[in-house]
This record gives structure tokens, C-alpha cells and sequence, in this order.
């Protein structure tokens, strides 16, 4: 206990309080960096569902006589080797790239939460044989294995999304199981056992509020790095397949071509760092938020 | 302020500490001209409840203040230098060469990934032209010292592998390394067993009467207090409201915050008592405090003046002191329930 | 006597600590025995709304006994019977749950941090699907008032979360969550450890008073002898693992036969600085459970051990008026 926590018990309960509005929301826009964050990605993800709508151009559509145009009226953020608008296809990218990175970290994050959970709490053989699964797993080098499911599957988003998921899981499970042994012995748990509670309850109720805030974070911090995962995969030809704009896509046909048009990395390169500050933000805030023990006004 | 002729070894003079409200809130004064003294020699008691200010007040001594506290008024003198007048630097050189601080809580003072004898030889850092295994050899004699069978092989030990009371006793060894003139040991028996408290209780008279340091006690427990101390100060609500020589303390308490203090204390009753006696209501906030005696709404002697007037600082007899309107001085009434007049060192006997 | 709850013979016993000790039989590591004894031979018998103080130093194994006694640690040896029924099956104990409660040491800690307290008041309700005053959450709420009514903390404490309550609280919300279901048996791991003197009154009054109103009995886990003055019917004292002496407390308290007992009582800080001890009246700490010595287990540090106390384990006598003590020298009827 800090010296400034020990003053007057009433006064401290009292300043302990989060001001009104103790909602996860209230409390996220509370915090200056949480918010930031929420409307990044909120700027982020409406740039992706409304895209056809701001999209001034058809992002397909080839102009050679126009390639590697810098920015002017008609292309704000210039043109790219086949002379297509480049805003365009970052507008597009967006709803890829989202798609994608939610989407794997989203099923990643719940498989990785139940496996975790199951591992932790379960019995010990059940945890043993996981384990196991997880390192086999994570053992594999991550460009072999796309590429070995790619060879039975066939590319694509599906399978983009399919490999990504995979790849995290391991970890995702390993934090959840990690904290889930943690807590499993904590008396809070067995004040619940205690009282009879099952062991469903007992995970549902309170391990899975108490171990899910770090993967949170985890997982809007690996967002980012799933889009530029898929960014890698797609230039290897293992993702997305042209002509459907990825930002992945702009970016590495920005790296070919350089020398002559360093305005394609740079607009394909300021969405990417906005919707990884923001999710980072996000995720960070997202954590204090659902932490009650995280309190405000507390001098610590 | 004139200043004694001998000042004390340590002392606060009307010292006030606050901490900032966040988000516009009124500071927490927890703090509000606290004076007390100790001198070489003498095992001086800080007893409270929580939130009454004790563990500020150790923090204060020390120098260790957290960021969010402002010393609003007084000062803390060490052999007669204004401890909290001076920068940074001059603060950490008196810090553990001159004041040391065993901690609450032996097992978060040591780090966990480091030995006991690692951590106690990085300790001397500030002995000039010691070898390592010099400092090494001092750290085992000192763990000897504070009553460790096995000094040589516990050197070797992680901290998480010491019991409770070895951790302690670890702390206060590490503590006493730099020889300091003042030790403030904050809460030293909360965590342990009565069986360990009495060793450290006996391990911390020992130290008193071979260092001739002063110690100073920061508890809420009684026992501690009769078992160890020489002087008192009771803090109650950031305010020292009675000072006495522990016998006086016991025996003729003058606030009756003190009083109901001892009355409470399971271990002072003798019989069987259903229900244990209690103090009604609670501490007060701090932030403002209350405008009379912060006691008074728990105080059985209250009366209106005590709710809206502070209450002054009564001289009760020699040495003794409380904040009280209800307060006398004993003048020359035949002393209460003591014989043979009080044992001013409190003897151990 | 009929019990309400009877522990008989009871042993419980871990395997061998660390790695090797769980890797390697046990003959192959000298010194570490295959599975370690935490609780060997305790025999106790509860009585209906009595409170029973269990009393040792930390490694005394009586949080490991209040444990095994609820099913949270597995037997052993010996057998255990509440209120005449056997518990040996994960059924018997489930039963056994919804008659019994367990107040941890840490108030804080033992509460659900994520839940409000009156979500974690309700919960017992909801668990056992016992009847509320009104359907859903308005029951839940109004039962939530009325636990906190019952143990003296206000209504608005329920929308708090356990980590904005003061020590007092926590204990109060501990106790209101133990008696929930009307037990009829609570336990309770040091209920006043880490309270002020004044507030472990409160909760010490507030424990005695409920358990009277309602027929509750306790059983108190703790080592502070001066608290058990005053509230417990009955002691057991516990020295690594084994039973060494009880009976009515105020006899044991009054005359301890067991050596252990008298420096338990003799340890105690007194408030009073004319009643200072000059010696200490133990010296030592209580050996790791590995290192268990032959004999007496407590001859080590015992004032008054001779020879037969390092060769022969002295059993648990009868000493009159309910009082047994295992000690050689234990004065006879």
C-alpha cells in the first residue's frame, strides 16, 4: 500500500470512485489517449464500411497514361504504377484490411479465450494434451505454414484469415491459461467454490472478466500487425489476390517502385500508422476502462 | 523558535503534509502540525489507526514523501538540519547512513530475483575502501546479530525462501548495515505469528540498548507499544493527540481518544468480555478536516465547544500532553493509580 | 454428544515438494519424504452453535485442516461427518456447501474483484436457486439490502466493487456473505487479521451476535490467543500438523498443560508496560514440515524437554473437564 493510499479510510473509499458515468465508454472517454483512440478507429472503420460511397473513383479502374502521378485535384493522393487512383484504393484497402484484421483476431481471440480457459481451469491431462497443440504449433515456421495451407486450401481471404488464426491462437491461449492458473488458486475462487458454485460459473462468472482485459490489449495491439501480416503475405502472392485493393498490396508495389513515386508508400503508409496508433490506443484504454480496481481520483 | 540547547536526534516541529486532490478536489491533509522528538537512546512509539497519518509521518522522516504530497508547514530536523530544506542529494546521504527504515512488508523490500547476501552487500555501497567479501563478511555478522541461526547459508537464500519472521529480521539486519542513528521501523510485527513478534520485539529492545540509536515505531498495536517503547505519540486524524511516557500512556491516559483506544484491546481485558467494547463512528475525512476536535463525534466527553473550537495542546504533567478540551493539568493530585510513581524508562522487567 | 460436525483421525498429505521430489521415488532423494503428512491424526468435534478456536503459528496446518474440511483439499486418512453424514463423495461435499461458509483471511481477496457487492451478495441465491423476495434483479437488489442491513454497512455499498471498501467493510460484506443462506457453520481464517483494535471489535461482536440470533457456530482459525479470550467455547491447538492440546477455552487459557500452549499465551505483547516480559518465552521458529523432528515435534524449542521427548511421540491424554494435551509432563487427572 502506497503512503498516499493510507489517509482517512472514508476519504480514500470515497475518492476511489470513478466520477459518474461508470460505463466502459464513459470511463474510455475519460481518458485523453482511449479516446483519441476511439475516434481513430472509428474514422477507421467508416472509411471501410462506407467506401464505395467516399471512394472518388473506381479503385480498379487502369489509366497507363497516368501512371505515377504525384498528388493533384484530380488523384488527391496521386496514381500508382497502372495509373489508378491511388485514394481510392486506400478507401478500399481499408474494408480489406479490416476485414481481415478483425476478423482473424476476432475468431483468434475467442478460440484462444475458450482454449485458455479450458487448459487453465480443466483437468491437468486436458491442459498437458493443449499445451502440447499450442507449441506444435507455434513451432512451425509462420511463411512454410501459409504456404503449406495455402497448397491444400487455395488462396484467398479465407485463407488468409484461416492461417492468421492459427498462428495466434497459440499465443492468445497460452496468456489465457497463464493468468487463468494464476487466479485458479486465488481465494477469491475458492470463496466461490466455497459457497458452491460450478465450475462453469466459476469460469463464466469470474475468471473469464478477470483474465480477458490483458487479451484485449493483446489483441488491438496485434491488429496492426495482422494488416501488415497480411500486407506480406499478399505480396508474396499468398493473400489477397490483385486486382482487389489491399493496403498491403499498395505498399509493396509502392516498394518496387520507389525511385520514382515515393508518394505510394507514404499514402498507403499514413492509414497503416493511424489505424495501429488507434487500435493501440484503443486497446490500451480499453484495458483501464475495464479494470474497476483501476479506479480514478486515487493518488497512487 | 528558539532552538534547545541540545536539540533532539530527530524530531518534526509542527509539521503539515497534504496531499492534492485530483480533478479539483480538496487536498487530504493528512498531517496537520504533528510534532514529536525522539533522542539517541530511546524507542519512540507512532500509534494510530489507519488513515490516522502514521505511515505519512514515518515517510516524512525519512524523506521519502510520494509525489503527490506537499509539506504545507513545519519542518523535519535531523541532529538540527532542516531535513526537507534540502536538495535531493543532501536528502539521500542522510538516508541510510544516518535514518534507515525497516518496512511493513519485509517481503516486498527486498527484490525477488536477487540473494539476501547480494542484496545486503549492494547495501553498503557507501563504504569507502571495502572489498566486496568485507561487505559480504559485515552482511553475515549482521544477519547474525538480528538473531539469524544460519547466517552464512541464509546469505545464499532468495528472499521468498525465508519465513516471515526471517524476512523481517533480514530487513532490520539490512537497515542496520548502514549503522544509522535513526531506525523507523514501520509496522515491524504485522505480519507475523505472537511467537515471531516477541522475537522481534526482544531482537529490536537488544538493538536499543546496544546501538544507542533512536527507534521509532509506527504501529497500531498496543502489545508493541507496551512491550517496546519508552515515549508515545498518539495520531489521531493527522494530529498528535496525546504524547506521553509509555507508563503514563497505560495508566493515565489524558485524550480520551487514547483512553478508548486501550479499552478496546482485546488483550488488555482480563475476563471474559461479550461484546468487546468498540469505538463507535468513524475516522473522519480529511479533506477538509473538521472544523473542532476531530474526535468529537466519537468522544463520550464531548460538548459543543469541542465540535466547533480546536482543541488547545494541555500540558498534563511531566513529559505528558494531550490535545483535549477536557484536558487538566495534573498539578499536584496524587497521580491516579500509580504507587510508586511512574517507571520513566519503562525498565524491562 | 452429537456432533455437528465430527473430524476423525483426519490426515491429509501432499506429494513430495519440488521437481525431484515429484519426478524421483523417494528413497532416491535422502531427506524428502515421497508425500509430506501437513495434518496427521486430528480428531474434533463440533458442536451446534458453539464457536471453536483452532489456534498455531502459520505452518501449523490449521488453514490446511479448515480447508480439507471443506472439500477443498483432499483426505488422507480418517473420516469426516457433518451432522451424521459421511463426506467422502464430491456430492457429500456439495451438500455439504450449502449448510457450511468459509471467511477467508483476505476479505478483499476472497471477493470476486470484477462483481459489485450486491452482485456477490446475490450470488449464494442464485447458485443454490433459493427463493428471492421478488423475481429478478429487483430481488437480487432488495436481497443484497437486506444482508448489508443485517451486518450495519448502508444500502449504496452494494454498487461498490470490492476494492473501494475499507477493511471493515470487506470483513462486514465477508460475514453478510457467509450467512446468507442461514449456515450452520461458518469458518473463519483469521477474521481480525490486518483490522484496527476498535474495528475488530465490531466484526467480533458482529460475528458472536449473529452466530447467537441465528444458531450459527463458528470455527476461528487464528493465532491471536487474546481475541479467543473472549469469543471461543472451545480451543484446539495445533503444532505442525498435529493436535496438541484442547479443551474448553477458558481452562486451556487458564491452565495450559501443553509447554507449546504456555509459550503461545506467554508470547503475547502486553498492552501494559508493568506487566513486560524481560525473556522470551519461545525461541526458535516453528520447523518446515519437511523437517519434522522425531519425537515430540516441539522439543526443540521446548523449555522443558528431556530424553523420552526426542525418542517418543507423546500421545494426546486425557487430563479431566474436557482438557487433553499431548505432552509427557502434561499434568495427570
Amino acid at each position: 500500500m502506497s503512503f498516499a493510499a493510507e489517509p482517512a479510510l472514508g476519504a480514500t473509499a470515497t475518492a476511489r470512485r470513478p466520477p459518474p458515468g461508470r460505463g466502459v465508454l464513459g470511463r474510455l472517454a475519460r481518458d485523453p489517449m482511449g479516446l483519441a483512440g476511439l475516434v481513430l478507429v472509428c474514422l477507421v472503420v467508416g472509411v471501410a464500411l462506407f467506401a464505395p460511397w467516399l471512394a472518388p473513383q473506381d479503385p480498379t479502374r487502369i489509366d497507363v497514361a497516368r501512371k505515377f502521378q504525384g498528388p493533384s485535384l484530380a488523384h488527391w493522393a496521386g496514381t500508382d504504377q497502372l495509373g489508378r487512383d491511388l485514394l481510392s484504393r486506400i478507401i478500399h484497402g481499408a474494408r480489406t484490411a479490416l476485414s481481415i484484421a478483425l476478423g482473424a483476431t476476432g475468431i483468434a481471440g475467442a478460440c484462444g479465450l475458450i482454449l485458455g480457459l479450458v487448459a487453465g481451469y480443466g483437468p491437468r491431462w486436458l491442459d498437458a494434451g493443449l499445451v502440447l497443440v499450442f507449441d506444435a504449433l507455434s513451432s512451425l515456421p509462420m511463411v512454410m505454414f501459409a504456404m503449406a495451407v495455402i497448397t491444400v486450401v487455395g488462396p484467398g481471404t479465407g485463407t488468409l484469415i484461416l492461417v492468421i488464426v492459427l498462428v495466434s491462437v497459440p499465443g492468445y491461449a497460452r496468456l489465457i491459461r497463464a493468468q487463468t492458473l494464476a487466479l485458479k488458486g486465488a481465494d477469491f475462487v475458492l470463496a466461490e467454490r466455497c459457497i458452491g458454485a460450478s465450475g462453469t460459473r466459476i469460469v463464466l462468472c469470474h475468471l473469464l472478466p478477470n483474465v480477458a482485459g490483458p487479451l484485449v490489449i493483446l489483441i488491438s495491439m496485434d491488429i496492426p500487425v495482422v494488416i501488415m501480416l497480411e500486407a506480406g503475405l499478399s505480396y508474396l502472392n499468398l493473400g489477397v489476390r490483385p486486382p482487389t485493393p489491399s493496403w498491403g498490396n499498395i505498399l509493396y508495389d509502392g516498394y518496387t517502385s520507389l525511385r520514382f513515386a515515393p508518394s505510394m508508400i507514404i499514402a498507403a503508409g499514413i492509414p497503416l500508422i493511424l489505424a495501429t496508433l488507434g487500435f493501440t490506443f484503443l486497446g490500451e484504454g480499453l484495458r483501464d476502462a475495464l479494470d474497476p480496481r483501476l479506479g480514478y481520483g486515487a493518488p497512487r | 523558535m528558539s532552538a534547545p540547547l541540545i536539540a533532539p536526534l530527530i524530531e518534526a516541529a509542527g509539521l503539515s503534509v497534504a496531499y492534492r486532490g485530483e480533478d479539483g478536489a480538496p487536498p487530504l491533509q493528512a498531517l496537520r502540525a504533528v510534532s514529536i522528538a525522539a533522542e539517541a537512546g530511546e524507542v519512540v512509539g507512532i500509534v494510530g489507526e489507519s488513515g490516522c497519518g502514521k505511515s505519512t509521518l514515518a515517510a516524512a522522516l525519512i524523506g521519502l514523501l510520494p509525489g503527490n504530497a506537499v509539506v504545507t508547514a513545519g519542518t523535519v530536523r535531523f541532529r538540527g538540519t532542516d531535513f526537507l530544506a534540502l536538495p535531493e542529494a543532501g536528502r539521500r546521504g542522510l538516508r541510510g547512513r544516518h535514518i534507515a527504515m525497516a518496512f511493513q512488508d519485509p517481503m516486498t523490500a527486498f527484490s525477488p530475483v536477487l540473494t539476501i547476501g547480494t542484496q545486503l552487500t549492494d547495501f553498503q555501497h557507501h563504504l569507502a575502501g571495502q572489498g566486496r567479501a568485507a561487505r559480504r563478511a559485515r552482511a553475515g555478522a549482521m544477519l547474525a546479530r538480528v538473531g539469524i541461526a544460519d547466517a552464512a547459508r541464509v546469505l545464499d537464500h532468495y528472499p521468498h525462501e525465508l519465513s516471515g519472521g526471517m524476512r523481517q529480521r533480514a530487513a532490520i539486519a539490512a537497515a542496520l548495515l548502514m549503522t544509522p542513528e535513526v531506525l523507523i521501523a514501520d509496522e515491524p510485527t504485522t505480519a507475523l505469528d505472537v511467537t515471531m513478534e516477541a522475537q522481534i520485539i526482544h531482537l529490536l529492545r537488544e538493538l536499543r540498548r546496544d546501538y544507542h540509536g533512536a527507534i521509532i515505531v509506527v504501529t497500531h498495536h498496543l502489545g508493541v507499544v507496551g512491550e517496546l517503547c519508552d515515549r508515545v505519540h498518539v495520531l489521531y486524524a493527522g494530529e498528535v493527540v496525546e504524547t506521553a511516557l509509555v507508563d503514563d500512556l497505560y495508566h493515565r491516559p489524558a485524550h480520551p481518544y487514547t483512553r478508548a483506544l486501550i479499552a478496546c484491546d482485546p488483550a488488555g481485558l482480563t475476563g471474559v468480555t461479550r461484546p468487546l467494547p468498540t469505538i463507535p463512528g468513524r475516522v473522519p475525512e480529511l479533506a477538509p478536516p473538521p472544523p473542532g476536535c476531530a474526535f468529537a463525534p466519537r468522544c463520550t466527553l464531548a460538548t459543543a465547544r469541542c465540535h466547533i473550537e480546536a482543541p488547545p495542546w494541555v500540558a498534563v504533567g511531566p513529559g505528558q500532553g494531550a490535545r483535549c478540551h477536557e484536558a487538566r493539568p495534573r498539578g499536584c493530585d496524587p497521580g491516579g493509580t500509580d504507587p510508586k510513581g511512574a517507571d520513566a524508562n519503562g525498565a524491562i522487567r | 454428544m452429537s456432533a455437528l460436525y465430527a473430524v476423525r483421525d483426519l490426515s491429509v498429505s501432499l506429494p513430495g515438494q519440488g521437481f525431484l521430489g515429484r519426478l524421483l521415488p523417494g528413497r532416491l532423494l535422502p531427506g524428502a519424504p515421497a508425500r509430506i503428512d501437513i495434518l496427521q491424526g486430528i480428531t474434533l468435534a463440533l458442536a451446534a452453535g458453539e464457536t471453536f478456536a483452532l489456534v498455531g503459528e502459520s505452518g501449523s496446518g490449521k488453514t490446511t485442516l479448515a480447508r480439507a474440511m471443506l472439500g477443498l483439499v483432499p483426505v488422507s486418512g480418517g473420516s469426516l461427518h457433518f451432522d451424521g453424514v459421511a463426506l467422502g463423495s464430491a456430492r457429500a461435499f456439495a451438500g455439504l456447501r450449502r449448510s457450511t461458509a468459509m471467511m477467508f483471511q483476505d476479505p478483499v481477496g476472497s471477493l470476486s474483484p470484477r462483481m459489485t457487492v450486491g452482485a456477490l451478495l446475490a450470488e449464494p441465491f442464485v447458485i443454490h436457486r433459493r427463493p428471492l423476495p421478488l423475481p429478478g434483479r429487483a430481488g437480487r437488489a432488495a436481497q443484497a439490502a437486506a444482508l448489508l442491513d443485517r451486518v450495519g454497512l448502508p444500502a449504496r455499498l452494494a454498487a461498490r466493487y470490492p476494492h473501494e471498501l475499507s477493511g471493515g467493510q470487506a470483513r462486514r460484506v465477508c460475514v453478510a456473505r457467509a450467512i446468507a443462506l442461514d449456515p450452520r457453520l461458518v469458518i473463519a481464517d483469521e477474521p481480525t487479521a490486518g483490522l484496527d483494535v476498535s474495528v475488530q471489535g465490531e466484526i467480533l461482536n458482529l460475528m458472536t451476535g449473529l452466530g447467537t440470533a441465528l444458531g450459527i457456530g463458528f470455527l476461528v482459525i487464528t493465532h491471536n490467543l487474546a481475541m479467543v479470550r473472549h469469543i471461543a467455547d472451545r480451543i484446539a491447538v495445533l503444532y505442525l500438523g498435529r493436535l496438541v492440546e484442547s479443551g474448553p477455552a477458558a481452562a486451556v487459557l487458564a491452565r495450559p498443560a501443553h509447554p507449546y500452549t504456555q509459550s503461545l499465551i506467554a508470547s503475547e505483547p502486553q498492552p501494559d508496560p508493568r506487566r513486560r516480559r524481560a525473556d522470551l518465552a519461545i525461541r526458535g521458529e516453528i520447523p518446515g514440515i519437511l523437517r519434522r523432528p522425531a519425537g515430540c515435534a516441539f522439543h526443540g524449542r521446548c523449555p522443558r524437554a528431556e530424553a523420552i521427548c526426542r525418542v517418543t511421540e507423546p500421545d494426546l491424554r486425557d487430563l479431566g473437564a474436557g482438557q487433553q494435551a499431548a505432552c509427557h509432563f502434561a499434568p495427570g487427572q
